[in-house]
């Protein structure tokens, strides 16, 4: 009897070892510890935090005296879809869409070549380059972007040498973009975002692409498909949910800087200031609130427009 | 015999790597053709290359008479069925079968009557409107071919179709695509590692070894007549002899190819007429049985030797035999052993 037991008693564990093997035979035990810390973080910190924003939002400031009446009330958001501060939501999501679209324009060529056709060497090359300038201070790269946007700046002195100021004149002279120069121009303001943001574009597209088998690709000319045709037809739907994906990066960080606003571009203020001036100097939290709301809204929209379209139909 | 298609002196390099080394052969209307070899022999690419996938280096393919060295595949007449199926994933089933003709502007109206047409002549009628995600291996399998016939190709190429399909599937699928064929009465074109496949399905064959052609015959031919040590060995399985040993079992110095199943083996009180050996090893496979004789007294020499499984009639290892053989079993091969 007690060879018997020998035999099926493993030898004497240590304490991890017993762990171990209790977890082993509970792989539902094991995960929910593991994804216990993350969940908690993320529910409690992250969608929490959130909901007390959103809350924040329903109430509103006392005129008079400044403070936070803790009343529900659709006040702040009346004072939100005033035309002063439409104007801000109005100028922040159109810079937004700009945006987004120079991103996906520029990043989509340089993303698909990296998926294609840029193998060993050339990838990681093109992964560093994508990535450096992450890298440095994106405080330093706006203002540096600011010198180079400035009226002395260089692109002002290469227009100067090939005799050209007159088009980057003109360029300036255009109603509403333009400005005295490009440094405070939304032009300006334009390709420092895009700069900025380029990465968060060409990743995810590229990760899309790496996905689609280059079997697809051969089928659909096999079966006729000229090049634009296999390109319109399975390569861009393919690639549709990294484009989103990146979309909602330049989209959602264009919405929310109030960085780059600042150093570059006119006076007009962007969603990100008037949170920023909300909630420091105006103490106005509900409005505040309310403005960081806007982004959310029109994040939630674009991605419902997204999914109508199709774009998450092959994940 | 009219020629479907036609290789004229084909190479195809990918730097210095001769993937495809001055080949010649035809293919002929109607017929089921299978290109078997190894991998890296360079079938896939000849199959690529009839595709429009890849241009030959040297040489000219001619599809139907027409040279088509340098034609991309969207201006061929051909189509084909992908080893992976490469259904497009965002698609439902009907969009991807009726995926040529949509490229083709055809009205959707016609273009879905057509695809359902598809669709039940591959058995698939009423999975129109799922996913190439939601489908077993097999059914994608059907799919894909649905696709590639929807444009009515003069040829049909199918690219190893059924090597990610398991045993039993595959077999069933073998016998669906020779009827199949039959139906539609195009030429199909397949390319393929397993030599029972091509045996079994093809109406000729090509044997292809380091990118070049082997042999072209029947299955029949080709398994009877290897014209060569690698075909031999690698169509079914077959004792080469090199000339040495062939001149101490058969007398004539000259290699040859010797099948298994062609041998009979006795043993020493049955009968004493024949080429003596020793049993080294026994592999039962159900329906026959394998058995590995050492024979020659002065080089041993490997020989192995297939039996049909009879009642009570299994020889152990150690037992002294005789081998014996017909003449005409003797097929004599070009060059030496591989």
């Amino acid at each position: 009897m007690s060879e018997t037991l020998s035999i099926h008693t493993p030898p004497a564990a240590s304490y991890s070892r017993r762990i171990s093997a209790y977890l082993y035979g509970r792989p539902h035990l094991l995960l929910s510890i593991l994804l216990l810390p993350p969940l908690l973080w993320l529910g409690i910190i992250y969608v929490g935090s959130l909901i007390a924003l959103l809350a924040q939002s329903f109430f509103a400031i006392d005129e008079f005296s400044g403070i936070v009446v803790h009343e529900l009330t659709l006040d702040t958001y009346r004072q939100l879809f005033s035309f002063a501060n439409m104007d801000i939501i109005l100028r922040t999501a159109s810079m937004a869409a700009v945006v987004t679209l120079g991103a996906a324009l520029i990043g989509f060529p340089i993303a698909y070549y990296m998926a294609r056709y840029a193998s060993g060497k050339t990838k990681a090359f093109m992964y560093l380059a994508v990535m450096l300038p992450l890298w440095s201070s994106y405080l330093v790269r706006v203002y540096a972007w600011k010198l180079i946007l400035s009226k002395e700046g260089i692109i002002g002195w290469t227009f100067e040498q090939f005799g050209a100021t007159w088009l980057l004149q003109m360029i300036l002279d255009l109603p509403v973009i333009g400005g005295a120069s490009l440094s405070v121009s939304y032009i300006g303001m334009f390709l420092v975002f895009l700069y900025i943001w380029l990465p968060f574009m060409i990743l995810p597209i590229q990760a899309a692409l790496e996905r689609v088998p280059p079997s697809l690709l051969d089928a659909s000319s096999d079966l006729g498909a000229r090049p634009g045709m296999t390109f319109w037809k399975v390569i861009l739907p393919l690639a549709f949910p990294g484009i989103v994906a990146g979309s909602i990066f330049t989209f959602s960080l264009t919405l929310g800087d109030y960085i780059i606003p600042g150093i570059i571009g006119s006076s007009r203020l962007f969603i990100g200031q008037a949170v920023y001036m909300h909630q420091g100097v105006a103490g106005n939290i509900p409005l505040a609130a309310a403005f960081s709301v806007v982004p959310i809204v029109i994040m939630a929209i674009y991605l419902t427009i997204a999914k109508r379209m199709g774009a998450f139909n092959a994940l | 015999m009219d020629a479907e298609v036609r290789f004229d002196r084909v190479s195809c390099h990918f730097g210095d790597v001769k993937a495809v080394d001055d080949v010649s052969f035809e293919i002929a209307e109607g017929e089921f053709f299978a290109m078997l070899g190894p991998s890296g022999s360079g079938k896939t690419t000849c199959l690529r290359m009839i595709a429009g996938f890849q241009y030959p280096t040297y040489g000219k393919i001619f599809i139907h008479g027409k040279d088509d060295s340098s034609l991309p595949p969207f201006d061929r007449n051909v189509n084909t069925v992908f080893q992976d199926y490469a259904l497009f994933p965002h698609m439902s089933v009907l969009d991807n079968v009726a995926y040529g003709l949509m490229v083709k502007k055809t009205g959707k109206r016609e273009r879905y009557l057509q695809g359902e047409e598809m669709l039940d002549l591959v058995k698939l009628s009423g999975y129109g409107n799922r996913r190439p995600s939601e489908l077993s291996g097999g059914q994608r399998q059907r799919v894909a071919l649905a696709r590639a016939l929807i444009n009515k190709p003069r040829v049909l190429l199918l690219d190893e179709p059924l090597g990610a399909l398991d045993q039993k599937l595959r077999e069933q699928m073998q016998v669906e695509l020779k009827a199949l064929q039959r139906q539609v009465g195009i030429t199909f074109v397949f390319v393929t590692h397993d030599q029972q496949e091509a045996l079994s399905m093809s109406d000729r064959m090509a044997v292809f070894n380091n990118g070049r052609v082997e042999q072209i015959g029947s299955p029949r031919d080709i398994y009877d007549r290897p014209s060569n040590a690698f075909v031999a060995e690698f169509v079914g399985t077959s004792n080469v002899l090199d000339a040495t040993a062939a001149h101490q079992l058969t007398g004539v110095a000259k290699p040859v190819s010797l099948r298994p199943e062609k041998i009979s083996i006795l043993t020493l009180d049955q009968s004493t007429d024949g080429i003596s050996g020793v049993i080294a090893d026994v592999h039962y496979m159900g329906s026959h049985t394998r058995y590995i004789v050492d024979v020659g007294d002065e080089t041993p020499v490997r020989i192995a030797v297939q039996r049909q499984n009879l009642e009570g009639n299994e020889l152990p290892v150690g037992n002294k035999v005789v081998l014996s053989w017909d003449d005409d079993a003797l097929r004599p091969l070009d060059g030496g052993t591989p």
